[in-house]
């Protein structure tokens, strides 16, 4: 009786805008504390106009999500909307056409003017049409420091990466780890790419995985950062942690003096009430080389049969494209938005320097946009290997390393 | 699911019909009660036992520890304070997503797939083992051998065969879908149990219906049902661990609004908020596992009893 | 239905029975219409013959076939021969899984047939409580590999677990972190697994003792044979059957193990606990290349089947054993 009456009344208060109001199962793998509050701002959003989001998060990281989202989508019981990370993971389903073309949304709202950089857009577009839409962007090159770390080895909070490794032993003598990884393959891998943009540059970072040029990848420049990764992995020893916001605790708690992570851990600094610049340190581009990637999620929507449900689907396209819920999401999760024309007046000083350097164009695309699932999974098997593995030399690595980028697609 | 009661009394009687299968100790016999043999003797199996119950050991008392406590590091020592906030955080209001409800959610839901599901896997297997034990024909251990090899198929390299046959069938993602294939993956190891155990039970029953002319469904309705209680809870002991426990099929086959218990325990076990809320962890985990536990600690006699009847004789 | 049960039970009793299915079949031949012999046993087994043929056999082949295709996110019939095969045994990981498997396999079978056995043959000395003990060593059987997993890991952790507990109570450089060194990652994999399924194999074990007969044990007595050989050299080859089974449920269990691996160290550190089942998953999936987890599982396969089909043969097919 109640629900009912709870019924009448929210229909009651909405206003009648639309006529063909539908359920939307959404999937994705946002379950840490700041994503699923940004996830809060995305359904609150889409709940106003009339439709419902019905929540279907999967913990444990895209790995264990995606296999299901994609059997659920090629067993021919999709889902209404599914979060994929900006590039290929959903190349094949779009072209096998299991995919919703969004492309008359994407006109009518001029995607491809607002959308900044055109790159997301770009990995959404296959053969001419446009399937996704772009949410947030991500960007992995960001080095996190605990300043209290650093005060307790009575040295100062470094300016960038060299300073960093130079101040390593104080801080083990302190019984500091230096440097947080966990134990998840991506992680690794992950630092790997961001010590290579560091230290070697954007031009060589795309000769490899663009351009997969395996003679670069075998050359001096690439030496240089497995020689950096050599050092990573030194000051990582002793993390004993899996999950990347663990690493990040450790960060906060002054466990581990600093974290190569994407800008999603800032998130969680946040949780804990820790400030930018007071509490802890971000340094973009490891402070060396201020580039980031344009990593991040775009939703992709399933071919569905019942014409409600397509309706709504474009309604959630449009809903994650506009400037209210860019802001709300995106100051939530700690990520940027893929718009240029919207003020981020409340973004904390971290975000601040990513919003600069994006105005900047100083970008690269994402390995994930470069690379094929399966390269990529090559690479984070020799990575995860290479930084838990200390018998393993750098030159060993890198002929691995070579080998993979010839083969790549 | 009988009632507890009925199979007691009903495993009582058939101990007159399978005689030996669940006699008593047959070993050596015991001398005097503190001699050097019992104590090495009990000594042992206390020490076996430790190390079995160890593990439950720390997961109760994580469970009921705040987490100050936890960060002090001892694993092993008792709660100071004795907190059930944990296990209520399990069930009712830990957040995987947008969704803070817990276990409770995937309760229901991990029922409802448990029941059918060993229902009719038990069922089909039962009457496979049947015919393979007593109506062969040709080609039927041909079929049997295949199935025992299917056995040691890992279930990961099958999920896109049956997607694939799930989808042609139309039935991916609905409930009946589900249960084909816990039907399918329960098979090999049910057949087996119950091929054995039908093999074992004694012939001159089988062929004196044979003579009244009992036909394969009245024999094995008339007959064979009623003496095979023991590797009934067997298989349903096998079954629904195994279906209970469950997160690849629940979470490939059906959709968020079915997910089974599992699903959630994985949620909650891997989506870390911060830190790792080791003792709300420990509590989903012994809430997850209490329902295959309690069909343990209820129907463990008859286990070894049906098993000696199923395993034992080849 | 009892009208048609009486008609095929015309040609001859006991023919169907499991027992003298031999001379059943000479029977059979002599008569024309063989398909309907028999009739109800095989429309019962029709589930059965699907799930072998359809699923088991049809899956398998279909698994085989496309292994030697390029698919990628989706079945492709782009075939490029052994491409997928050299790229398989070129992979550090995969050679790594396979390493794994057979000292996870080996050590397994081994401690849960002696352990399982031995807590058996304790427990069958007609001692008191034995409701209790059956009960402690069996539960861990009814968790899954997750919480088993989740659990050890736990126990296994340095900074809270064993070796924290150790240390602080003075020998202060004990080291026990086997999910920390890749070099005995697998041990401690290995301790989870013997946790949870050893109590399944006792259970096995004590069933087969229990059908021994008591005159054995009194005839052994009486000849003053000593204990531990009459179970060596009687008990165990009466007990046959009940190995076999128990053969079956571990090894199944062992070639499949995942979940465990999973939920306990997934695949870590860095590589080290990587197992095959675990390969197979994340190249179908993760890493969007189907084909090359279709060669890894058809590798697995011709594993099984190298060592399962012909023993399987002999032990349900061909000739009736008593």
């Amino acid at each position: 009786m109640r629900a009912l009456k709870a019924i009448l009344v929210a229909s009651a208060m909405l206003p009648a805008t639309y006529a063909g109001a539908a359920d939307l199962e959404v999937t994705h793998w946002w379950t840490s504390g700041g994503e699923a509050a940004a996830v809060k701002e995305l359904a609150k959003a889409f709940d106003a106009t009339g439709n419902k989001w019905i929540d279907g998060a999967i913990a444990g990281s895209g790995g264990t999500a995606r296999p299901i989202m994609i059997s659920r989508i090629t067993g021919g019981d999709p889902m209404g909307a599914t979060q994929f990370n900006h590039g290929r993971q959903a190349e094949e389903l779009a072209q096998s056409g299991l995919m919703r073309d969004l492309t008359a949304v994407a006109e009518k709202e001029k995607w491809k003017d607002i959308i900044k950089p055109a790159s997301l857009l770009d990995s959404c577009t296959i053969n001419g049409k446009i399937y996704c839409a772009p949410v947030n962007i991500h960007s992995w090159q960001w080095l996190w420091l605990s300043n209290a770390a650093f005060k307790t080895a009575g040295v100062a909070v470094p300016k960038n990466w060299n300073e960093f490794v130079a101040a390593a032993p104080a801080l083990e003598k302190a019984g500091i780890i230096p440097l947080a990884i966990g134990g998840q393959p991506w992680q690794s891998t992950g630092a790997f790419n961001v010590l290579m943009i560091a230290i070697s540059g954007k031009d060589v970072f795309q000769k490899v995985f663009a351009d997969k040029d395996a003679k670069v990848a075998a050359g001096p420049e690439i030496a240089k950062v497995f020689k950096a990764a050599d050092d990573a992995r030194r000051m990582s020893k002793g993390s004993n942690v899996q999950d990347w916001n663990q690493a990040t605790n450790m960060v906060i708690t002054g466990k581990a003096g600093g974290q190569i992570m994407g800008d999603w851990a800032q998130g969680e600094f946040a949780l804990a009430n820790q400030k930018a610049g007071v509490d802890y340190t971000c340094l973009p581009g490891l402070g060396v080389n201020e580039v980031i990637s344009t990593d991040g999620d775009a939703f992709y929507f399933p071919l569905l049969k019942d014409a409600e449900k397509s309706k709504a689907q474009e309604v959630l396209a449009s809903t994650i494209v506009s400037p209210g819920v860019q802001v709300a999401f995106n100051l939530k999760k700690g990520s940027l938005p893929i718009r240029g024309d919207i003020d981020l007046a409340a973004a904390n000083d971290c975000m601040k320097k990513g919003l600069e350097i994006l105005a900047k164009g100083n970008v690269v695309r994402s390995t994930n946009q470069l690379m094929s699932a399966d390269s990529q999974k090559q690479l984070e098997d020799l990575f995860s290997e290479f930084f838990a593995k200390p018998a393993m030399t750098p030159d060993a690595a890198q002929k691995r390393f070579a080998e993979i980028i010839a083969a790549a697609d | 699911m009988a009632n507890i009661s009925t199979l007691n009394t009903t495993a009582a009687g058939l101990d007159a019909v399978s005689g030996r299968l669940g006699s008593g100790p047959s070993g050596a016999r015991p001398r005097k009660v503190l001699s050097q043999r019992n104590i090495i003797l009990y000594g042992l199996l206390i020490v076996a036992a430790l190390y079995y119950l160890l593990p439950l050991y720390v997961m109760i008392v994580t469970s009921m520890k705040g987490m100050p406590e936890i960060r002090l590091g001892n694993i092993f020592s008792p709660p100071m304070e004795i907190t059930f906030e944990p296990w209520a955080k399990a069930w009712a209001s830990a957040c995987t997503g947008l969704n803070c409800d817990g276990l409770s959610r995937g309760f229901w839901n991990s029922v409802r797939i448990l029941v059918p599901s060993v229902v009719v896997s038990i069922a089909v297997a039962s009457v496979s083992g049947y015919a393979l034990a007593n109506w062969r024909f040709k080609g039927s251990d041909v079929f049997f051998s295949i199935l025992i090899v299917g056995a040691f198929i890992p279930y990961q390299v099958m999920i896109y065969p049956i997607v694939i046959l799930l989808r042609e069938l139309g039935i991916y993602g609905t409930l009946t879908g589900l249960i084909i294939v816990h039907t399918i993956f329960g098979m090999p190891i049910l057949t087996l149990l119950f091929r054995n155990y039908f093999t074992s039970l004694p012939e001159e029953l089988f062929k004196a219906a044979r003579i009244d002319g009992a036909g394969f469904w009245q024999i094995f309705l008339r007959i064979m049902l009623p003496m095979s209680l023991p590797i009934f809870v067997v298989a349903m002991i096998l079954q629904v661990t195994g279906i209970w426990n469950d997160f690849l099929f629940g979470v490939v086959f059906t959709r968020p609004d079915s997910y089974p218990m599992t699903v959630q325990l994985n949620n909650i076990v891997n989506s870390v908020q911060g830190v790792k809320e080791y003792n709300v962890n420990m509590a989903a985990t012994l809430l997850t596992g209490a329902v295959p536990l309690i069909v343990y600690f209820v129907s463990g006699r008859l286990f070894v009893r049906g098993i000696a009847a199923g395993a034992v004789k080849g | 239905m009892s009208t048609r049960a009486t008609a095929s039970a015309q040609p001859g009793i006991g023919a169907g029975s499991g027992s003298s299915s031999s001379s059943g079949s000479r029977a059979a031949t002599r008569r024309p219409n063989q398909l309907f012999r028999n009739l109800n046993s095989k429309i019962a087994s029709i589930p059965m013959i699907l799930v072998a043929v359809c699923v088991f056999l049809g899956g398998t082949l279909w698994t085989v076939v496309y292994s030697f295709t390029n698919s990628k996110l989706l079945p492709r019939s782009s075939f490029v021969g052994l491409d997928q095969y050299y790229r398989l045994w070129d992979a550090p990981r995969w050679v790594i899984s396979i390493q794994n498997l057979a000292i996870y396999g080996v050590l397994s079978l081994i401690f849960s047939l002696a352990i399982g056995f031995l807590l058996a043959a304790l427990m069958d000395q007609k001692i008191r409580f034995e409701n209790t003990f059956r009960t402690i060593f069996l539960y861990p059987f009814a968790l899954s590999f997750i919480v088993t997993g989740l659990v050890w890991q736990w126990i296994l952790n340095p900074e809270y677990g064993v070796q924290s507990i150790v240390r602080s109570l003075g020998w202060s450089t004990f080291t026990f972190d086997p999910l920390y060194d890749s070099s005995i990652v697998i041990y401690g994999v290995l301790i989870a697994g013997l946790w949870q399924g050893t109590g399944l194999v006792m259970c096995l074990m004590l069933a087969g003792l229990r059908g021994i007969d008591e005159d054995i044990w009194k005839a052994s007595r009486v000849d003053g044979i000593p204990m531990w050989r009459t179970y060596l050299f009687i008990v165990i080859p009466m007990m046959r059957p009940v190995f076999i089974t128990t053969l079956v449920i571990i090894a199944s269990g062992i070639v499949k193990v995942y979940d465990l691996v999973v939920a306990q160290t997934s695949g870590g550190p860095g590589i080290a606990s990587e197992v095959p089942a675990k390969y197979v998953y994340d190249y179908m999936f993760q890493a969007q290349n189907l084909g090359q987890g279709f060669a890894a599982s058809t590798m697995m396969l011709l594993t099984v089947a190298i060592i399962v089909v012909p023993w399987a043969y002999l032990e349900f097919g061909g000739k009736k054993r008593g």
